[in-house]
């Protein structure tokens, strides 16, 4: 039988701190599945012992740049792949002390699962409430809360049934209902339940972790079934020798949710004309039906005016561009938000000035509480009001991870300066 | 239960995306095209993101003068394929110019690329150059954004990166400032020989196994061409070998293989104890952190 997961993707994010066994966890991981090569493995060893140690020091295989070296520090998210012939697994690897929400969120934005660390001797600490406030925030819907340092604890089950319920009361208490959340106790140290199942615990009967990283179903990335499909690039060869690609357009983007298929009735937004789907074509093969995440190059049977930014979408689909809306935003650079400037945003493939109209309150992210502020610094997160200079074609976060969400440039310096999640839109 | 992309599909889609992001944000793109595998899948991309136009934007070989003739060759004939435009920039110009000072004639010129780079940026005015590195090849690659921002002199600052969320690139820069973007940053060696097979894409065929004679030095398999002579003493042997990578042949060295098929190779690269710059790049064995070095002064 094949698995269901077979040949596809899955991306994941890993929380904690060096403290935690983060590093160690991600090294057994790749350790384990045969992908760390000899060369990497002697330059850790080198490494170990010029530190002192004496066993292989796993974390080692994510130390990253010179800085973060000399510092014992980590600075930035780092990706890592590993294979198992099932699936190919990107993880995106987030600091745990410094600038961790930027990090965090960076990390969280592309992941469709957050293993989230918990010391067993610690149990649940304020980052551990942190870590899943920002998964749930970036739309994170499962979550694998590994318990690590089992060894530590002899192994104990009591200890880890009472994380598994604390962890349950707090996840309750701030209404994480549609995320899938499961418990694993681990030691990466040792090597018990991540890729091997270990000889210490017995009493648990769950997934290893790469057995649950194996079977979960991510197909379901995206919750929106309605056509979403920004247009990127608008090809016209206008090749006069060939009589065929003469009067050819072909409008190139990525189908980002639902289904397009080939005689589809659709309409361009946001000028609202309408047409059919002609073909619809992957390099030189012809397809009838395109599936999210696809790039694809389609043509229409009627002759429109479409350009880079247009957002392609069934026909009878009710969505309106707007110029108004509110959502939630991550601040990211060193220099605050300055109210009434005017910050380019980018959604989708188009972009448009905005202006902060309105800062409805700040989330303290160890809390949850909501706070007043006139003030934006870097790491901060906000629910914020924003107007347009054009329109654009917005879905809820909640109901589309790639059309709900932006950043913000800042127009002289052209750094990127927030990410927002779209929460409410002005019709 | 929904319909997903394969992993190959995926990744080529990706890629795909990112190209055409790159299209649509900038005003004068190129793409580094060397003649070896990553940047050759580079071209299937682009063929997949752009045809039947032409490609936005002209590709670029940053010509060390150190090259296998066939890889040169396999180069010039790909770009009459394609029919489109190839730009040469040359190290040994550079050299002629004075810009390039070699420190002893035999000097391997892999570093010396930056600035033949730069300077060529500068002269055709390119505000984005789409290149084939990937994050598995190196770990200062691993933290390296997608659309990744240098200054007028090229560098790149991995502590002060522009943040890169969701698929969302931001390619903004001003003039003499450059973005280079890497399609297939997520793409593993694997993932690459997996690709060239489906794809059926034709390699220079100095990757497959065949009889060259080498010395052994170091460690490593060293080729023995004009510009990589024997050392007195040193032993010449035939043998079958295949290279990994391509490049500047002074800092190239090919691996003892009978793989002579992609089949074989992705066999090979499947049950492989060694990485693919470890192996074979004897530039980056020189120091822990030789690539993030070079890739502040300005390498790709």
């Amino acid at each position: 039988m094949t698995k269901k997961t077979n040949d596809t993707v899955l991306r994941f994010m890993t929380c904690g701190s060096v403290d935690d066994g983060k590093s160690t966890l991600i090294g057994r991981l790749l350790f384990d599945t045969k992908t760390i090569l000899t060369d990497t493995l002697s330059q850790i060893e080198k490494t170990s012992k010029k530190r002192g140690m004496s066993a292989l020091d796993l974390s080692l295989i994510t130390d990253g740049l010179q800085a973060e070296r000399e510092q014992g520090i980590t600075i930035d998210v780092a990706y890592r792949y590993f294979s198992t012939g099932t699936r190919k697994y990107i993880i995106a690897d987030a600091p745990g002390h410094e600038q961790y929400t930027r990090n965090m969120v960076t990390a969280a934005s592309t992941a469709e699962c957050a293993i989230i660390l918990i010391d067993a001797r610690k149990g649940i600490l304020t980052q551990t409430k942190r870590h899943t406030y920002l998964s749930k925030l970036v739309g994170i819907k499962h979550i694998l809360v590994a318990i690590n340092k089992m060894d530590l604890i002899d192994y104990a089950e009591d200890q880890f049934k009472e994380i598994q319920h604390d962890y349950l009361a707090f996840t309750n208490a701030i209404n994480l209902k549609d995320t899938e959340i499961k418990f694993i106790p681990i030691s990466a140290l040792a090597g018990d339940m991540i890729v091997d199942r270990g000889e210490k615990l017995n009493w648990y009967n769950g997934p290893t972790l790469l057995d649950y990283l194996e079977n979960l179903d991510a197909s379901e990335k995206n919750a929106m079934k309605e056509l979403r499909f920004p247009v990127q690039y608008v090809c016209r060869p206008q090749d006069s020798a060939n009589k065929e690609l003469h009067d050819f357009r072909g409008f190139m983007g990525r189908i980002e949710s639902g289904l397009l298929c080939v005689n589809d009735k659709v309409k361009i937004l946001p000028s609202g004309h309408q047409s059919e789907v002609k073909d619809i074509r992957v390099g030189n093969d012809f397809i009838e039906e395109a599936i999210p995440e696809q790039s694809v190059t389609i043509t229409l049977k009627d002759e429109i005016d479409i350009s880079r930014g247009d957002m392609i979408v069934h026909e009878e689909d009710s969505i309106k561009s707007t110029k108004s809306f509110n959502a939630t935003v991550c601040w990211l650079n060193e220099s605050p938000l300055t109210m009434n400037r005017t910050y380019l945003i980018m959604h989708a493939a188009r972009a448009s000035k905005a202006k902060i109209t309105h800062i409805e309150h700040k989330i303290d992210v160890n809390t949850l509480a909501k706070e007043k502020t006139s003030q934006l610094n870097v790491n901060d997160i906000a629910d914020l009001s924003f107007k347009l200079a054009q329109p654009l074609i917005l879905d809820t976060y909640e109901d589309n991870r790639v059309t709900g969400a932006f950043i913000l440039v800042d127009e002289s310096t052209f750094h990127t300066v927030a990410a927002g999640m779209i929460n409410n839109i002005d019709s | 239960m929904a319909k997903v992309l394969s992993h190959l599909d995926w990744l080529e889609s990706e890629a795909i995306h990112i190209m055409r992001e790159v299209a649509g944000q900038c005003s004068n793109p190129v793409l580094l095209f060397s003649g070896g595998k990553d940047s050759l899948c580079l071209l299937r991309i682009a063929e997949k993101a752009f045809r039947p136009g032409r490609f936005p934007f002209p590709l670029m070989h940053v010509d060390t003068g150190h090259n296998y003739p066939e890889v040169i060759a396999f180069r010039d004939r790909k770009v009459n394929e394609l029919g489109e435009r190839l730009v040469v920039a040359s190290v040994e110009e550079s050299m002629k110019k004075g810009t390039v000072m070699l420190n002893s004639p035999n000097e391997p010129r892999n570093k010396y690329q930056s600035i033949t780079l730069l300077e060529a940026i500068e002269e055709h005015g390119f505000d984005c150059c789409i290149g084939g590195a990937r994050r598995d090849e190196e770990k200062a690659r691993a933290k390296e954004r997608i659309m990744s921002f240098r200054d007028e002199f090229g560098q790149w600052d991995p502590k002060n990166q522009r943040p890169e969320l969701w698929d969302l690139y931001n390619a903004r820069v001003h003039k003499g400032e450059n973005i280079r973007a890497f399609p297939i940053s997520n793409w593993t060696e694997m993932d690459v020989w997996q690709y060239i097979e489906r794809e059926q894409l034709e390699l220079p065929n100095i990757y497959y196994a065949h009889q060259r004679d080498v010395v052994k030095r170091n460690g490593a398999i060293v080729p023995v061409t004009e510009f990589t002579p024997p050392k007195p003493g040193e032993l010449i042997e035939n043998l079958m070998v295949r290279f990994r990578t391509v490049g500047d042949i002074t800092c190239t060295a090919p691996v003892l293989s009978h793989a002579d098929t992609v089949e074989k190779i992705i066999l090979e690269t499947a049950s492989t104890i060694i990485s693919e710059r470890g192996e074979t790049r004897l530039d980056d064995q020189m120091s822990e952190s030789a690539m993030e070095q070079r890739k502040k002064e300005g390498y790709f």
